[in-house]
């Protein structure tokens, strides 16, 4: 049995169905446990306070918002390769809620950067790069409104998500050319030898998990309901031939 | 390819507009900007190179959508994708004639409005050279994003939203190099790195374009 087979739409929809309650169900317990651990049972940062503790939904959503575009460049370069529907179907599924995931993110550092750095915005590289990232995301989703023939609108945004990847991440480098930045330095890397301090470090774990998660419901359910209205606009097609 | 050039290049001079349009747009954007910044010459030549590069840069995306546009409508797009030019270089020689319709002449014009707005002497050379760097990748990206909404009917604002992000890394770097020039800096690195995203961008698009035009005809 190789991945491929998931591909099929009648099989994903008889796999999904069952993962989909769930999945949202670990979603919300992770999200409300991380969350409640953060906010009530963290202490206070020495400088920041509690605005410290936005970064239990700052750094989440942010890591999601890149997270969403690489599995949009992942199911576009499958659908342009292989052609599999359910494919081109979650990369559209997935754009809406890469959308509010980069949204999450710019406002709740806002709130966050009006106390500490005395400004809800600036022109840093890194909110910048978000500001762009955002910009690519409302583009792919209006060239996905726009064209009204599916197959086509799966191959043109697909191109536009792989050129697009190669121009955000242009972007992502130029921006530190332009400005040096007021933004830290990442919260969390694979490689560091010490991440955040261990009390908001394992509630921060929790909660990107919980993130993870939700996406992962999201984009299924959202796959689901593109795959029905599929089924339906087939069938009305066949009941207009009839 | 040279006749295909040829044929672009008088039917963008015989349609009248193509020269004419673009730069007198790029005028009335240099002309509006005192209007909301107020007078003040040091101002005006603070913001100088951003308003030129953006200026520019707006120019160019104004005729994007008549590239392809008139082609697609006749049926010479069809006939383009069937002849034994390879639709990769039929969209480079659209960039290039879009260039040479726009962006050449914004180039050259550019100086003369850079005295408009009071811009600093030692910027000169580097508006010149950078738009001269720059403008190609901004005519090649558009092109791109023609292709993609050729089969649209209402595709004209829909292509700025797409083209306008793809133009971020050549508009930053082009208006960073006049600014350092303006500032008396070294302006190498800037003008550098542009014509590296000039030189991708005309390694990698032609063949998103042209993918993207057998999409469209199909």
């Amino acid at each position: 049995m190789s991945l491929w087979e998931y591909a099929n739409p009648r099989l994903f929809m008889s796999w999904t169905r069952p993962v989909l309650p769930w999945s949202f169900a670990l979603a919300g317990a992770f999200l409300v446990t991380g969350l409640v651990w953060g906010f009530f049972f963290t202490p206070d940062d020495f400088r920041q306070g509690s605005t410290v503790k936005i970064i239990y939904l700052h750094v989440p959503s942010a890591l999601m918002a890149i997270n969403a575009w690489i599995m949009m460049l992942v199911a576009s370069l499958v659908w342009v390769v292989r052609r599999h529907h359910v494919s081109a179907l979650a990369a559209r599924a997935a754009a809406p809620v890469g959308v509010v995931m980069t949204l999450i993110a710019l406002f709740t550092g806002g709130i966050w950067g009006q106390p500490m750095w005395g400004t809800y915005w600036a022109w840093d590289p890194r909110l910048t790069s978000f500001l762009i990232l955002f910009l690519f995301y409302l583009g792919y989703i209006a060239l996905w409104e726009a064209i009204e023939d599916s197959d086509t609108a799966a191959d043109l945004t697909a191109v536009l998500c792989i050129v697009g990847s190669i121009f955000a991440i242009l972007s992502r480098y130029a921006v530190h050319f332009w400005n040096q930045g007021l933004h830290q330095g990442s919260s969390l890397s694979l490689d560091a030898e010490q991440n955040v301090a261990d009390v908001f470090y394992y509630p921060l774990l929790v909660c990107i998990a919980g993130f993870i998660l939700l996406f992962i419901a999201l984009v299924l359910m959202r796959t689901r309901t593109e795959i029905r209205a599929r089924r339906i606009k087939a069938l009305q097609a066949r009941g207009r031939h009839a | 390819m040279i006749a295909l050039l040829k044929r672009d290049l008088a039917l963008a001079l015989r349609a009248g507009g193509g020269f004419g349009l673009g730069l007198a747009f790029f005028l009335i954007v240099v002309v509006l900007v005192p209007f909301g910044v107020g007078p003040e010459a040091d101002i005006l030549s603070r913001i100088a190179p951003g308003i030129l590069w953006v200026g520019a840069l707006l120019a160019a995306l104004l005729s994007l959508d008549r590239i392809f546009a008139l082609d697609f409508e006749d049926g010479s797009l069809a006939l383009l994708a069937t002849s034994p030019l390879p639709l990769e270089a039929a969209g480079m020689v659209k960039a290039a004639a879009h260039w040479i319709t726009t962006g050449l002449p914004l180039t050259l014009a550019a100086p003369l409005f850079g005295f408009l707005l009071h811009m600093q002497s030692t910027a000169y050379p580097y508006l010149l050279i950078s738009l001269l760097i720059g403008t190609p990748a901004l005519s090649m990206i558009g092109t791109f994003g023609a292709a993609l909404t050729v089969g649209l009917r209402r595709g004209g604002l829909l292509l700025s939203l797409l083209v306008l992000p793809l133009y971020v890394p050549t508009l930053l770097f082009g208006a960073e190099a006049v600014r350092r020039g303006a500032a008396g800096l070294d302006a190498t690195s800037a003008l550098v790195l542009q014509a590296g995203i000039t030189a991708g961008c005309f390694a990698i698009l032609p063949f998103a374009t042209a993918a993207v035009l057998r999409i469209n005809l199909r």
